[in-house]
């Protein structure tokens, strides 16, 4: 008994000193940030997906294949379809969410209403002359793809979690990280997606 | 006085182009096609009525008389301080920061080495400095003397190498931090400044991993600041990058800040130095 225990002290020690052999790098990372606001440091701690999409060499479709295969399977295991099987929700208050880029940062409030940013990345509704081209232009959207079952559930599942697609596309996870809620992605589906959206007029 | 009437103008002029963009905006809207670049442009414009009364110049002017004034415990002046060129060579300094230090044995931006400057030599505690936040207590006369050397260096070419070990190793955990994702959106500098012709809304974001975009964006910081009225450094300038980028608080003069200083300066090589620049 008296030897498992310091068989089982010293593997713990031994896991611990493997952990605290941090790279150079490492190093520089944990020491020189701080916690802020709702801004803790565990936003350093990767997942799958950022430590592939941190090598500049997986970017833009690079690297091994079979891991980005592997970690978009997974991103896509983690999307729940709308839990009242609603797809589309209200465009006007889809462009309100679209235009507001708050949220998630050490200055914002923690538990206020994130904004989906749309419009600092994507043309959406042309009115709008002030928008950002990291993404493609979304003007009419829906006029040009159709309103199909599989667009419909394919463009729920890209704001949900854009890396089950693309594990290096530059797209937030609005639904996998909780930066929307589900209402909130109904709202700006049917931005995108209802006929009578300025969107797809 | 001569503040004041500095400030008043620009002010006006702020009133003045939020007049034409929404101007632009409004003509836009009813054509239904706005015209590519148009509002850019605009903001182009106000860029060139204002270059003539940048602020900085007031940070500048107060700066030169903090570098010059003997102050601190040790009551002495900044002017023995060795940016690089030797105690006291302010001309030219900052084109080479940042860059390794024996005394200390770290590579230093500007804004670490006049923090080390005001410890040893005026007796300062570094630590007051560190946790001050922006444009408070000691930080803010930091800040001035940095818009003071800076502009020492206007119109210069950028001239930061990474030749010493520690210089290599500062530029290459500058690279993998600049391309690190983390936080809520997996955003890393990368995701908005690694590749060409990309905007934010209406503000072009610079290309920094290339020459010509590194430039652009080293040779242009520090800068006085509109939108917030301040002059802001680069540390300051890098804090904002890292807060919009959903991250935890890059701590000032960390290694971390310094390395993807370094990163950047190092990419813009043979650009000029045109700050302190003035932005929206």
């Amino acid at each position: 008994m008296k030897n498992k225990l310091s068989i089982l002290a010293f593997t713990l020690l031994a896991v611990a000193g493997t952990v605290s052999a941090a790279t150079p790098f490492e190093k520089m990372m944990s020491s020189s940030f701080q916690a802020k606001g709702q801004a803790g440091l565990d936003r350093l701690d990767q997942d799958a997906a950022q430590k592939f999409c941190s090598n500049p060499v997986n970017l833009d479709g690079g690297g091994d294949p079979k891991t980005r295969e592997k970690i978009q399977k997974e991103n896509m295991a983690t999307i729940k379809q709308p839990s009242d099987g609603k797809y589309l929700g209200d465009w006007k208050s889809g462009e309100k969410i679209a235009q507001s880029g708050r949220g998630a940062t050490w200055s914002d409030k923690a538990g206020s209403v994130n904004g989906g940013g749309c419009y600092n990345c994507h043309q959406i509704n042309i009115k709008e002359v002030s928008y950002g081209n990291i993404g493609p232009s979304l003007w009419n959207y829906g006029k040009l793809r159709g309103y199909s079952k599989e667009v419909v559930e394919y463009t729920w599942n890209r704001i949900n979690n854009s890396k089950a697609y693309n594990v290096c596309s530059n797209m937030p996870r609005f639904g996998h990280f909780k930066l929307l809620n589900e209402k909130q992605m109904q709202d700006v589906m049917a931005l995108l997606l209802d006929p009578e959206s300025p969107v797809n007029k | 006085m001569k503040t004041r009437i500095l400030y008043g103008v620009i002010i006006g002029l702020f009133a003045v182009l939020q007049g034409c963009s929404s101007s632009a905006k409004n003509e836009a809207s009813t054509a239904a096609a706005p015209a590519g670049g148009a509002p850019t442009d605009e903001i182009e414009k106000y860029r060139a009525m204002i270059a003539d009364g940048n602020p900085a110049d007031l940070y500048e002017a107060a700066g030169e008389d903090i570098w010059k004034k003997p102050m601190g415990p040790k009551n002495v002046s900044l002017q023995k301080c060795d940016l690089g060129m030797g105690p006291g060579v302010v001309k030219g300094a900052y084109t080479q920061l940042p860059k390794y230090f024996k005394d200390t044995n770290q590579v230093q931006d500007l804004e670490s080495r006049l923090v080390t400057c005001m410890t040893k030599l005026q007796g300062y505690d570094a630590n007051e400095i560190i946790k001050a936040g922006f444009s408070k207590g000691k930080r803010k006369d930091l800040e001035a003397v940095v818009a003071y050397v800076v502009a020492e260096s206007k119109g210069m070419p950028i001239n930061v190498v990474a030749k010493h070990p520690k210089e290599k190793q500062a530029y290459q955990m500058g690279k993998e931090s600049f391309f690190y994702q983390g936080g809520p959106m997996d955003f890393s500098c990368a995701s908005c400044h690694a590749s060409n012709g990309k905007r934010i809304r209406l503000q072009d974001l610079p290309n920094l991993t290339e020459q010509k975009g590194a430039a652009l964006g080293w040779g242009y910081w520090p800068a006085y600041r509109v939108s917030s009225g301040t002059f802001w450094t680069m540390q300051r300038r890098l804090n904002d990058c890292y807060r919009q980028q959903r991250f935890p608080e890059p701590i000032y003069i960390s290694e971390d800040t310094i390395a993807v200083s370094m990163y950047m300066a190092v990419n813009a090589k043979g650009g000029t130095m045109n700050a302190p620049g003035l932005k929206r």
